[in-house]
């Protein structure tokens, strides 16, 4: 069985604008808008176009935390996952923790590939994909935007800060997702209704032997400073006369 | 004694400016005592280049011929070794060091705490969440190490000191040999770079065209600026998306940033919050890039472009 396992987040919808709470505890969540990780969702679609071109048989959906996360998980199934594993946990989880408990999600189903975004809209970390293929002693393809699959390698383009970068990777890897691999589908009702009967198994986390202690603390969110808002200039003459008096041109 | 290490990005033979930011912020936390470490196939100058920055004690070259071009996978086990007994490892969050140091880190079995914007203290750094939306303070371990990569933009780059001594390390590690370098595509260009620019001229969507976003290069070139873009004018294929500028692109802090057509997405503006000045050129008056912009235009791009090349 040639398998893809798509390692998802459940995070706050991307489209929702982030407050902090008052008392700096965390952001406000309550009755907020949750979602798959867009970088994860394209994780997903990339998985199953590769599926779509009969080059692998299956593509699993993982991802961890509270059983609220089945919601995202059915929405994978729907895209066209093909079955999906909750890995069971009330703890909030670091990138280490979660590389490890996919270490052992890896060790159970051997995917010859795991794809997942290359970092996620909450904590904005860009670390699990990296240390899964570390642990697992396998090569990293991160921030790709494009992925050809060829006898046992794949060859991914990367956006990196000179330019766009290719690499070639043997197979098993791991593969972090950037914003222009693709445009992820749309949800069509009948598939919603059929992801219904795929199957979501539900693992404990403690059952994967996993250490999951958290090692960072975070002790308090603040609201980032506000740049103050300048003078509304009428036109280009008067742009050049300020610039110029700051000494910026 | 905090013995930090640093560690140096580079190509061809030249340090890239990130290097001085991180070692900026690990002078930043106290009691440091600052190696930085050099992988390259040679590295001769760019060890030189780093033992003149302000701070450096040591610097350690560690050459291999697998070290160029540079693949994560094969630094990061010659780098936890170097690493051991280090309080602190650091690398820059540009894609060199995002790809790098967590999978150092995970050899080491260590956290890592991304994108450092302040130090509070040798165990406490503050950084931002949420695309910027939220700043969190976080407390590392004490007592073992920690790995982190260095908001640069949050950072002024070390200044000239030393030179300090430059060691050559032997590493014994084991190398994989599962990942090939194939090729990078980049514009040759020779305005300056955008991460490191004084002045830097970005474009957005309602440029419109591939052809059209021309005007920016040209205006760049006359205020001698970089080239940014917002994401949508990179996603529509306008720019190169080495241009893009913002969350997901580059993160940077020049004296002026000119915000041409870009309506200023939370995103976008996460990525200029340290520019000194920022100049806001849009048709919609209630675009949110106002809100954060020092000078701000309401008009026609294709109109006031012209009349700024012929002001300047």
């Amino acid at each position: 069985m040639r398998r893809i396992l798509v390692a998802i987040k459940r995070v706050i919808d991307f489209n929702v604008r982030v407050r902090v709470r008052p008392d700096g505890a965390g952001v406000v969540t309550d009755g907020v808008k949750m979602s798959i990780n867009p970088f994860d969702e394209i994780a997903l679609e990339e998985a199953i176009r590769i599926r779509e071109r009969g080059l692998a048989d299956e593509v699993v959906a993982a991802s961890l935390g509270p059983d609220e996360i089945q919601a995202q998980l059915r929405s994978a199934l729907a895209m066209g996952a093909d079955r999906a594993i909750l890995v069971r946990s009330e703890l909030a989880l670091e990138p280490p923790a979660v590389a490890r408990a996919l270490l052992a999600l890896v060790s159970r189903e051997s995917p010859f590939l795991v794809i997942l975004g290359k970092q996620a809209i909450d904590d904005d970390c860009n670390q699990t994909g990296q240390m899964l293929a570390a642990l697992w002693e396998r090569p990293q393809a991160t921030f790709a935007s494009k992925l050809e699959l060829s006898d046992g390698a794949a060859r991914v383009t990367r956006e990196v800060d000179a330019g766009l970068e290719t690499i070639e990777v043997e197979l098993p890897a791991v593969v972090t997702t950037d914003l222009r691999l693709n445009e992820p589908r749309f949800l069509k009702l009948p598939d919603i209704m059929k992801a219904k009967k795929k199957p979501l198994d539900v693992i404990e986390l403690k059952a994967l032997d996993v250490d999951a202690t958290p090692m960072l603390k975070v002790l308090r969110y603040e609201p980032p400073a506000q740049r103050q808002k300048g003078v509304m200039v009428r036109d280009a003459a008067e742009l050049v006369v300020a610039l110029r008096q700051k000494g910026l041109v | 004694m905090n013995r930090i290490l640093v560690v140096a990005e580079h190509a061809g033979g030249k340090l890239n400016a990130s290097t001085a930011k991180c070692v900026s912020c690990a002078a930043a936390i106290p009691n440091a005592e600052i190696t930085v470490v050099v992988l390259a196939a040679e590295g001769a100058e760019v060890a030189a280049a780093a033992a003149v920055l302000a701070g450096v004690a040591k610097v350690l070259l560690v050459k291999n011929p697998a070290n160029e071009p540079v693949l994560a996978a094969v630094l990061a086990p010659q780098l936890a070794r170097v690493a051991t007994g280090c309080s602190h490892v650091l690398g820059p969050s540009t894609t060199f060091g995002k790809d790098l140091m967590p999978r150092v880190a995970a050899l080491l079995d260590a956290p890592q705490i991304s994108d450092v914007m302040a130090v509070e203290s040798a165990t406490r750094f503050r950084r931002p969440v949420y695309a910027g939306n939220a700043i969190a303070t976080v407390e590392a371990p004490a007592g073992r190490t920690l790995v982190a990569t260095v908001r640069t933009a949050s950072f002024q780059a070390a200044g000239k000191g030393g030179p300090a001594p430059v060691e050559q390390a032997a590493v014994d590690a084991t190398l994989p040999r599962h990942t090939r370098f194939v090729s990078v595509s980049a514009a040759a260009s020779d305005r300056p770079d955008l991460q490191t620019a004084a002045r830097v001229v970005s474009g957005g969507r309602a440029l419109g065209s591939k052809e059209n976003f021309a005007l920016i290069e040209r205006l760049a070139q006359r205020l001698g600026a970089a080239v940014g873009a917002s994401r949508a004018a990179v996603d529509a294929g306008y720019a190169p998306n080495e241009l893009q500028v913002g969350q997901t692109g580059k993160i940077i802090a020049p004296e002026l940033y000119l915000a041409i057509g870009i309506s200023g997405a939370i995103q976008h503006l996460t990525g200029i919050k340290d520019a000194r000045t920022i100049v806001a050129i849009n048709k919609d008056a209630e675009a949110p890039i106002f809100e954060v912009a020092d000078f701000g235009l309401v008009g026609d791009l294709f109109a006031i472009i012209p009349e700024l090349e012929k002001q300047l």
